[in-house]
């Protein structure tokens, strides 16, 4: 078990998970999203590569109505 | 296209640019948004909520990026640290999308420009690739400054943003048109149809609003009505205005053959 700040609050996951699995249990992979991991961006392609590690801070964010 | 707006070597047939926020649902924004004849639109880069249901439309269903050309803004940003965050979230997120509006905040009251930190960002996301339109003072001189670093567009503001306050300094306005080449868009602070249409008659290329039309009673027809207002504005612009005088030196009927009164010498 390792614990990630998603957006600011604490997830639990089973390892190993990597950046597809947590957008999956956390039922945003259908959704355009952009995800950063500790401050840098996981490009798309690299979702299934990169791995989260304990104590890791994601950033997934969507396009919203603003002016 | 007839007298196109240019913009990164891109030519849209619109000069009016909407933001996409503070409307009632996504019915209402995209109807405003088409009835604008808007093709580009602001976008806000936020955190997505976890847990919402996963099948609620999201914007881009709404306004589809194949049809509209996708403004990201850095909406809330105080430094030029999160707005470089937040753009460089927003090219990943639009597949590589490098059109983007800057705007650096100086305090939540006022929501004026912090020009140090706006000029920081700028230089740093003309260097990463970005085609930087950037919400900026009315000062001259920081627009040729940012023309200078390599934006694509400034974009000064009328008046503070959702202020609705209009166009209160139309002469500094017009020194940054005379002094930047690049477009000149106004952002923030236009009010109702007749701001927008001076922003252009005094030569604006184009005009960036959201809460003028959200904002209003009915968004739908006020979005109508600064389509006409920038449209009006620009042809007016292009037409070229009569001098102004201080008297009515000249009637616009013959002076010849009216008709004498026995009271009085008419005009």
């Amino acid at each position: 078990m390792i614990q990630v700040t998603v957006n600011g609050a604490a997830h639990r996951f089973d390892t190993p998970v990597n950046v597809r699995a947590v957008l999956e249990k956390l039922e945003v992979a259908g959704r355009k999203v952009a995800v950063e991991r500790n401050g840098e961006i996981v490009p798309k392609s690299l979702h299934q590569e990169i791995l989260v590690q304990d104590g890791d801070h994601l950033e997934i964010v969507i396009a919203v109505g603003g002016g | 296209m007839k007298d196109p707006l240019v913009i990164a070597g891109k030519s849209y047939g619109s000069r009016l640019l909407v933001g996409t926020g503070k409307y009632r649902d996504f019915a209402q924004t995209r109807a405003a948004v088409e009835a604008s004849g808007a093709e580009i639109v602001t976008v806000a880069i936020r955190r997505t909520n976890i847990g919402q249901n996963p099948n609620e439309p999201s914007l881009l269903e709404v306004l589809p990026p194949s049809k509209f050309t996708y403004l990201p803004n850095t909406a809330g940003c105080y430094s030029a640290e999160d707005a470089l965050r937040t753009l460089r979230l927003a090219r990943e997120l639009l597949d590589g999308h490098e059109l983007v509006k800057l705007e650096v905040l100086g305090d939540s009251h006022t929501l004026y420009p912090n020009m140090p930190e706006t000029l920081k960002a700028a230089e740093q996301l003309v260097k990463e690739g970005f085609k930087v339109m950037v919400y900026c003072s009315d000062d001259p001189i920081q627009a040729q400054m940012l023309e200078g670093i390599g934006c694509v567009a400034v974009m000064p503001l009328a008046s503070l943003i959702g202020s609705g306050m209009g166009i209160l300094n139309p002469w500094n306005l017009q020194l940054v048109i005379d002094k930047v080449k690049v477009p000149v868009l106004v952002d923030a602070g236009v009010g109702t149809a007749s701001d927008a249409a001076v922003a252009m008659e005094l030569g604006c290329d184009g005009v960036l609003m959201n809460t003028a039309i959200a904002a209003a009673r009915d968004p739908v027809m006020m979005a109508k009505a600064m389509r006409k207002a920038v449209e009006a504005g620009r042809e007016a612009f292009l037409a070229g205005r009569m001098p102004k005088k201080l008297y009515a030196a000249a009637p616009s009927s013959p002076t010849e053959g009216t008709i004498p009164s026995s009271r009085s010498k008419a005009a």
